[in-house]
């Protein structure tokens, strides 16, 4: 049997990750990795997750958004709502399962805000599309500042800017949810990475996933093929509003407190400078580059005040390294590689 | 009657207040087709600048805005030529990601320097106020300050822009960088001096919103920042009369949404209507449509 080359490709991916995976647990379980390591497991695998559903829309559809973290906080909210709902309601005990069904609710809840927010937003192109995205993370926010839930026996309720309501408070408004049940675990992570890996890489391989990519190469041209433009570009969306609602469902029940103040306007651009560092459109890039960027301020703990000045000095730096003329050629000339520079895409033009 | 008319005059000093940031987005997005994500930083490095030269040095009001406003334009320009003018031919994205580097960098650096506290800025222009309504509405010295600043720069600007030399250089880089240098224009100056023009506006705005809404801290400049950015969309990025229109609408809508329909939901409204006005106009209110070559 002859396998096609993407699926070879796709196996060797899914195997690395695996190896590496294999290789974490060792070290957790022989404990050699440190504490506050160990702790950063978890964000580590939802911001792999974030930032390769993100470069499923700034560099396969070629989409700049910068309001992912909207998506984030919706499926953390509606996640931790979920699981609270299904231990005391449907008596869900396992935890594992609870876990896999609250990341499932985050992420369906995500992609419903990802139909809703794309029909709108897609109509637009390029600067505008941008700052439109950024305004629906904000808003998104700034409602979630307003809304508090609880758990009165069976029922859910939901009340708007009144925190006076009975039963077990789960979100209370701009204090966020408190006392949640950390059942976010490393495994897991590891799991939803593998899920989104098969999800982004089925996709770009497919039949869609060819169109989405033509759109992004040219628009006129595309639609003159006969390629459903605002189909394709909303496949992308919410695909990557799922993943990232699954992301952050899993993101919310890793920590016993959280406030949709963490899922900031500079969550967004975390996750994009993730993406851009990584290569746009380059599924590896992303991954590589959350992880690093993650750990990176944990290790320039040394610097202690002047981390976020190394971090910012460090992004500049590389942003114009890699596009100084110079350097570059001297990289493919050391690379050899034998594709030359024209797969790469993205929300640029 | 009396509460919507003072609403409204704040809306309109805060209204002001983003116009003049807004057009500094405007401007430089207009010439070097960028977002400048840093611009909202360069704001709260002005207020610094002044509240140290009038707190530690003990200058006057207007020498200390001097100062803000000579630092800022020194600021822009290094940001310019370090930062941005060796990504001109880079893609938007990678432009994106350095400005926000710069961000943080600006950030961070004020964090170091002026630390995490908030400092009280003083009540610079505070000569008294009018009364209206035998005393129920009090319009402050700072607000009347606030939008004459802007109208002064409004139109101060437009005749710079329309009748010098730099105005029209600065016109013709934004309409074709190409054909601009083949007419023997310097672009980088040109694009140099845009930066310069938008971070004096920018020190001039971070007084002025200081001198209204008296903390600040590194993270100051941040949020209006980015609600001046929207303004400029808003008025269509790009155009000056629009950057003002944006501006002055967005905080009207701000300020009487946090008044009349919730103060949690205040920056959500403003970021609601730019949505909708985006929807019907997507290239916003003064913006020029964008065509499309196959």
């Amino acid at each position: 049997m002859k396998l096609k080359k993407s699926t070879i490709n796709n196996i060797i991916s899914y195997g690395i990750v695996i190896v590496t995976f294999i290789i974490c647990q060792m070290m957790i379980s022989s404990g050699s990795m440190t504490r506050s390591l160990k702790g950063q497991m978890v964000p580590i695998c939802v911001y792999i997750v974030m930032a390769v559903s993100l470069n499923l829309v700034v560099g396969i559809s070629g989409e700049l958004s910068l309001g992912h973290a909207g998506f984030m906080s919706v499926g953390a909210f509606s996640g931790i709502i979920g699981a609270a709902w299904l231990r005391s309601v449907l008596g869900v005990e396992n935890e594992i399962l609870r876990l896999v069904l609250s990341m499932i609710i985050g992420g369906a809840f995500a992609a419903i805000f990802g139909v809703l927010i794309g029909i709108p937003v897609l109509r637009l192109r390029g600067d505008y599309l941008a700052i439109v995205t950024l305004a629906f993370g904000e808003i998104i926010r700034n409602v979630l500042n307003c809304l508090y839930f609880s758990l009165d026996g069976n029922h859910l309720r939901i009340s708007f800017n009144n925190p006076n309501i009975p039963g077990t408070i789960l979100v209370n408004g701009p204090n966020g949810a408190k006392d949640v049940d950390k059942i976010a675990t490393f495994p897991v992570g590891f799991v939803l990475i593998l899920f989104t890996l098969f999800m982004v890489l089925n996709l770009i391989n497919s039949r869609s996933g060819r169109a989405i990519m033509a759109t992004r190469d040219n628009r006129i041209a595309a639609e003159a093929m006969g390629i459903n433009v605002t189909k394709y570009k909303m496949m992308a969306f919410v695909t990557a509003a799922a993943l990232a609602g699954m992301a952050g469902a899993l993101y919310g029940l890793n920590f016993s407190t959280v406030a949709a103040s963490k899922f900031k306007f500079d969550t967004s651009i975390l996750v994009l400078v993730f993406v851009v560092l990584g290569g746009i459109g380059n599924i590896w890039g992303s991954i590589i580059a959350a992880a690093l960027l993650t750990v990176l301020p944990e290790l320039l703990r040394a610097f202690a005040d002047y981390r976020m000045l190394v971090y910012a000095i460090v992004l500049i730096l590389v942003m114009l390294a890699t596009n100084n003329p110079f350097i570059r050629s001297l990289f493919d000339r050391l690379i050899h590689r034998r594709k030359p520079a024209t797969q790469r895409g993205g929300a640029s033009e | 009657m009396v509460s919507f008319l003072r609403f409204f005059i704040n809306g309109i000093s805060l209204g002001s207040v983003y116009a003049i940031i807004a057009l500094g987005y405007t401007m430089v997005y207009g010439i070097a087709k960028m977002l400048n994500f840093a611009h909202g930083d360069v704001i709260m490095v002005g207020a610094y600048i002044a509240f140290c030269a009038m707190q530690y040095l003990g200058l006057p009001p207007i020498v200390a805005v001097l100062c803000a406003m000579v630092v800022c334009t020194l600021l822009g320009i290094v940001i310019e030529g370090l930062a941005y003018r060796p990504l001109r031919q880079a893609t938007k994205l990678a432009v994106l990601i350095t400005a926000i580097g710069v961000s943080y960098l600006l950030q961070n650096t004020a964090l170091l320097i002026w630390s995490s506290n908030p400092k009280v800025f003083p009540s610079v222009f505070n000569v008294g106020a009018i009364r209206l309504f035998d005393g129920n509405l009090v319009i402050s010295s700072e607000t009347i300050l606030t939008i004459v600043a802007n109208i002064v720069i409004m139109i101060a600007l437009t005749l710079f822009t329309g009748k010098t030399k730099m105005g029209k250089a600065m016109r013709a880089v934004s309409e074709d960088k190409g054909a601009a240098e083949l007419m023997g224009i310097n672009v980088n100056r040109t694009i140099s001096v845009t930066f310069a023009i938008g971070s004096a506006l920018a020190a001039i705005a971070g007084v002025l919103l200081c001198s209204s809404y008296p903390t600040l801290q590194p993270t100051t400049g941040s949020m209006p920042g980015i609600k001046a950015f929207t303004a400029a969309v808003f008025g269509g990025i790009g155009s000056i009369p629009g950057a003002m229109i944006g501006g002055l609408l967005l905080g009207i809508i701000e300020i009487l949404g946090k008044a009349y329909i919730s103060t949690e939901l205040g920056d959500a409204l403003v970021f609601a209507v730019l949505i909708i006005v985006l929807l019907f106009k997507p290239a916003g209110l003064l913006g020029k449509p964008m065509r499309e070559k196959v």
